[in-house]
């Protein structure tokens, strides 16, 4: 069982439902695919495993064989090529790797070299399985290190997987969720909110993923437009987390509610129970 | 000598554009025929490394000078490469910009910013 949490924008409790729900759960796995700024360890603290540097390719020319045709420069999607004074420039941080440039030489000018972009870590914290990817500032982007991540054995294992997904509805989260049973959506009680929450709606229908949202600093009697717009398009709505101060501080100290406090720790079980009774042929109990 | 300037608009009274890989047009100025061409910037919608592309594009028309209000590190690096003087322009449509130029008035541009994706990082 694999389960997704994901919003539009940063701050809504990705981190805070993910880490809580591995908490509770018996051997389950936290994979942080918050690539970008991953802070889920900050909450387990794990003990390291292992450690993995994470490269791509980038070509480099050679200029005995290279012509000057620019195919390779009229080909990049993402400008990455100049062939400036009979000699191709060729931008690293622009580079997507995604081998093009190679493929459309026709003299065999271009090769492939690699380059670290970040690395994945591997920790134990209590019986929880912590995954960490981390992407070094300034690349283009994450994915490479989200698949490394996402090929961990035991996600074939049938453990219970919860993956933290970056904010937003770009490629590094489609790659997150690609492989998921399931999608929590967890959403604010703002408009702004409300209008990131659509962004990720439309993404886990286009992948046509099962999904369901939870309602986080939810403040009794006040108007909650996330939970209209849930309302009004038929989402179902997995629970509430209240707003709630003294899970704000524990969580902000890099506490987990769950294991610090029974309170919370019934909260998020029977979260995850909601959550779980959603999934597609999930049979097993996992609380 | 040609000298390019991103523009807003396909006229010498057009300001001169804020941003020079995503300027919808460049006016080439030819000083010794004084003619003035405008060409379109097909960067100005690509969805990344506008910059790079841009400096191509001015290198491939035969630009020996950019007049440009700002200019991000990978176009510099482009441009440096081609060794493409850079000037800083001053806020005023893009004809007296030449005048300028002509007259000597504007200073080399020094400050490269390091792009708008990277937010300064490295």
């Amino acid at each position: 069982m694999k389960i997704a949490v994901l919003s539009g924008k940063g701050g809504t409790g990705k981190t805070l439902v993910a880490v809580n729900f591995a908490a509770v759960s018996k051997g389950s796995v936290y994979m942080d695919c918050d690539v970008e700024e991953p802070n889920g360890h900050l909450f387990f603290k794990p003990v390291e495993i292992l450690e993995e540097e994470i490269s791509v390719k980038i070509p480099q020319a050679d200029s005995e064989l290279c012509d000057g045709c620019r195919r390779c420069v009229d080909f990049c999607n993402f400008n990455a090529l100049a062939y400036i004074k009979d000699k191709l420039i060729v931008f690293d941080d622009v580079c997507h790797s995604c081998g093009g440039c190679v493929l459309v030489c026709p003299n065999g000018a271009l090769t492939e070299r690699d380059k670290v972009i970040g690395k994945v870590k591997k920790g134990g914290s209590g019986d929880v399985t912590v995954w960490t990817g981390i992407l070094n500032t300034g690349e283009a982007t994450g994915v490479p290190i989200i698949n490394r991540l996402l090929a961990a054995e035991e996600l074939r294992s049938g453990t219970p997987v919860f993956i933290d997904c970056p904010p937003g509805s770009a490629c590094i989260v489609m790659e997150s969720i690609k492989d998921a049973d399931y999608c929590v959506l967890v959403a604010e009680p703002t408009l702004f909110g409300v209008h990131n929450l659509n962004m990720v709606y439309e993404l886990v229908n286009l992948f046509g993923k099962p999904f369901g949202v939870i309602l986080n600093k939810c403040l009794e009697g006040e108007e909650n437009p996330a939970e209209k717009f849930c309302l009004e398009k038929d989402i179902k709505i997995l629970g509430r987390i209240p707003f709630d101060s003294e899970l704000g501080l524990l969580n902000s100290n890099g506490h987990i509610a769950a294991i610090e406090d029974e309170k919370y720790g019934k909260m998020f079980s029977s979260l995850l129970e909601e959550v779980i009774k959603e999934v597609p042929n999930e049979t097993t109990a996992y609380s | 000598m040609k000298i390019v300037i991103p523009v807003d608009e396909k006229t010498l009274d057009s300001g001169v554009c804020a941003s020079f890989g995503r300027a919808p047009y460049f006016l080439i100025y030819d000083m010794e025929t004084k003619e003035n061409n405008f060409i379109d910037n097909p960067a100005a919608k690509s969805t990344g490394g506008a910059g790079i592309k841009a400096a191509q594009l001015i290198i491939d028309n035969g630009a020996k000078a950019l007049l440009t209000p700002r200019l991000g590190q990978n176009a510099a690096e482009v441009l440096e490469a081609a060794e493409i003087k850079l000037y800083k322009s001053i806020d005023a449509p893009a004809g007296k910009n030449i005048e300028a130029f002509v007259a000597g008035e504007l200073p080399v541009l020094k400050e490269i910013h390091a792009g708008f994706h990277r937010h300064g990082g490295r």
